[in-house]
């Protein structure tokens, strides 16, 4: 017989902390969740040493890891130098991924080609993994596109800004792989989904779990935990720590070290290969930590203390591969060199488009509204259009 | 009182069967499911129940479970899966199983469905169905008797419509289907009984498309759904009194095609709408709107508009005094010719 104690807190699970964390909880980066104690995946500590886990080890050869390193410094100099654009003035908006780099890339280069990504707005570096340009992500923050890549062609769903709508869109997608016949051996198809741990409150994302764990559907949900919903820390979103609520769902869920890049591709590969041979879907729980505001308009200095960010700076997640990478003297200072190059060059390029992007003209107004023709908003069309044509020299 | 038939074009009598509204939809779903495989049908209850109104019956017997999906119960999950389902390259249909449960799938309807196509300037297409009964009359308890249409129709990236006859219902399903767009298709559940008959070799009248169900000189009577055969009733009684109603069934609420009603104001010079839901910023209100602008100086009284009160859907003992009727109808036709 159990005891209404261990009703309300089941074998495993931690016991639910105060709504309001302790100064020194704060401090001590230690919240509802805490850092995932033996159930966090880790291969590479902070400090840049090897560790070895016994379900989810990866043989990485010197010539990836410096190839995963490269991706993160490249995003992370795409992020830092689109967030000074918008200062100066050239972006209306930026949602920065400073400090999540090696959930995106260790996510990112876990997919096959024809694996498809559903994201929410801050992964810049899944786009980089799916060879959007970062170019192409300016024109949603510049206010002149919603986005201009192709999903299809680049197995990458739009941005989506509403907080976990794209869970469904993603369960939806992969409920037709399945139904495709392309669920079942190596060779098949799974679809990963990122959302974050303010979107887990969402019952899009309930939903999204039910739809996914009864269709049996080959989906990966990737949930970035970055500790912060702008303002509210993740205990306003749980008592459970984010992974154990796929037990609930009936699949499997893993917390992974998301400021580790090893561990999160790792994971990530695992749950895409579970879901392509039909053990799907999975729940990844990446812990990370977001270094920057929720966007450019946030001020994080209302609600969080300095000192939480300096312990986290510890454990950046850029900082343990250069280390690992330079002890293992498997790069030398040419290849840094060359990285800082290449990273300067894409940032030159990535302002040199940015201060070039023309506006849009009035027509986009109406464009691609409908598929097929709507006579009352061609009439509304033809009407300003005229009207604008009406000023001088066809200008306002 | 015996209900004048709508003029369905030439028939032949082999082909010829009596149809409900309810079987009507049905026979399009099936009709549009052996056409293209990507079609599917989801929703709750819709598989081996056949629907709570019977109008998916029997398609999972003959089509499978992977294209009948009875869903987990919860509407944002239905339209959000959709989506997903479309852009894998699936026409999926879903029943929302009442209007007033609608709204847990608002969101997604309003901020992927509508807008995907806009988005991505066209990349990704958004070929949902999304069938919706409606209205009142059948003595339901709260959120089962509603028509949340003008929502919809207020929407961009949304087109709307509602059948309001059997033939209509045939046929305006699987143009829905065909349709690239995403299509809000309002089922007037009052009526899923009345009959007509069906030939289904005679050629679709347009989906977006209005139409004159009667002609008429004195005054002009437009209403879609539910409320047609009560215009074409009211019609019918004010013959009896030498009045001559014009008819028209809107059947397209977004994009409104209102061509036919401005040639009819201008020929009638009075005009009264007629609707089920709240009059306030409603399909009626843009008719009238739209009416006072292009048919000003035609228009021998005001537009009047005969529609369900701005309260909530009443008790169910009360909806035969919410409801537009007939006598209503007249009445409002009576004030237009007195004006």
């Amino acid at each position: 017989m159990s005891s209404p104690e261990q009703w309300t807190h089941p074998d495993g699970a931690p016991p639910a902390t105060a709504a309001t964390p302790t100064a020194e909880q704060v401090i001590a980066g230690l919240r509802a969740t805490t850092e995932g104690g033996a159930d966090l995946v880790q291969l590479l500590t902070p400090e840049g040493e090897r560790v070895h886990h016994p379900d989810f080890d990866i043989d990485i050869t010197p010539e990836e890891l410096r190839g995963l390193y490269r991706d993160m410094v490249l995003v992370r100099r795409v992020d830092r130098e689109a967030n000074a654009l918008q200062r100066q003035g050239q972006l209306g908006i930026w949602v920065p991924l400073l400090g999540q780099e090696a959930a995106q890339i260790g996510a990112g280069r876990a997919m096959q080609p024809n694996d498809m990504a559903f994201p929410s707005y801050r992964e810049h570096g899944v786009a980089w993994c799916r060879d959007v340009h970062p170019t192409q992500l300016l024109g949603i923050f510049r206010g002149t596109d919603h986005g201009t890549w192709d999903p299809m062609e680049k197995r990458f769903h739009p941005y989506v800004i509403v907080i976990g709508n794209q869970v469904l869109n993603a369960a939806g997608y992969a409920m037709g792989q399945r139904f495709d016949g392309k669920v079942g051996d190596a060779d098949g198809e799974a679809t990963i989904c990122f959302f974050g741990d303010g979107a887990t409150s969402q019952g899009d994302v309930h939903e999204g779990f039910v739809w996914a764990a009864v269709y049996d559907a080959p989906l990966v949900f990737f949930c970035q935990n970055n500790q912060w919903a702008i303002s509210e820390p993740t205990e306003r979103q749980t008592r459970l720590p984010l992974y154990q609520r796929a037990k609930g769902y009936g699949f499997p869920g893993i917390r992974v070290d998301g400021n580790d890049v090893l561990a999160t591709l790792a994971v990530t590969r695992w749950a895409l290969q579970e879901c392509r041979t039909g053990n799907g879907p999975v729940l990844i729980e990446a812990f990370t930590y977001r270094m920057d505001a929720h966007t450019t308009s946030d001020d994080p200095s209302r609600y969080r203390l300095s000192d939480e960010l300096e312990l986290w700076k510890l454990k950046d997640p850029i900082e343990r591969v250069r280390v690992h990478l330079v002890k293992q003297q498997w790069a030398d200072q040419e290849f840094f060199d060359q990285i800082q190059a290449d990273s300067d060059a894409i940032a030159a390029e990535l302002r040199e488009y940015c201060v070039n992007m023309p506006d849009p003209g009035p027509e986009r107004i109406f464009s691609n509204v409908y598929a097929e023709p709507s006579p009352v908003l061609d009439a509304q069309r033809d009407e300003f259009l005229d009207y604008v044509s009406g000023f001088a020299g066809g200008e306002h | 009182m015996a209900a004048p038939a709508i003029d369905h074009a030439m028939s032949t009598a082999s082909q010829t069967q009596t149809i409900t509204i309810a079987k009507g939809i049905n026979q399009g779903l099936r009709a549009a499911m052996e056409a293209d495989p990507k079609v599917i049908v989801m929703g709750e209850d819709v598989g081996k129940l056949g629907g709570v109104f019977r109008v998916t019956d029997g398609l999972q017997k003959d089509f499978g479970e992977q294209r009948v999906l009875d869903t987990p119960l919860a509407e944002s999950g239905i339209i959000g899966t959709a989506v997903g389902l479309a852009i894998r390259g699936y026409r999926p249909v879903c029943e929302i199983q009442f209007d007033g449960f609608i709204f847990p799938g608002f969101d997604q309807i309003v901020s992927q469905v509508a807008k995907l196509h806009y988005r991505t300037q066209g990349r990704i297409k958004m070929p949902i169905v999304i069938r919706v009964p409606f209205g009142g009359g059948i003595g339901a308890v709260e959120h089962h008797s509603e028509s949340p249409e003008s929502l919809f129709a207020h929407t961009a990236g949304l087109k709307v419509v509602s059948c309001s006859n059997p033939v209509d219902a045939y046929w305006m399903i699987q143009q829905a289907i065909q349709c690239d767009d995403p299509v809000l298709f309002f089922e007037p559940k009052g009526r899923y009984h009345e009959k007509a008959q069906l030939d289904p070799t005679q050629t679709p009248y347009p989906l977006f498309r209005s139409r004159v169900v009667r002609t008429g000189s004195k005054a002009t009577l437009v209403a879609y759904g539910p409320k047609v055969r009560t215009c074409l009733d009211a019609a019918a009684a004010a013959e009896e009194d030498g009045l001559d109603l014009e008819v028209i069934d809107l059947r397209t609420l977004s994009p409104l095609d209102l061509a036919p009603v401005f040639d009819s104001v201008r020929r009638t010079g009075r005009l009264v709408v007629v609707s089920e839901a709240a009059s306030e910023s409603s399909i009626a209100s843009e008719v009238a709107a739209r009416v006072q602008q292009e048919c000003f100086y035609s228009l021998e009284a005001p537009v009047l508009r005969v529609t369900g009160f701005d309260s909530p859907y009443p008790p169910s003992k009360l909806e035969e005094e919410f409801l537009p009727d007939l006598d209503r109808v007249l009445h409002a036709v009576d004030r237009s010719l007195a004006w």
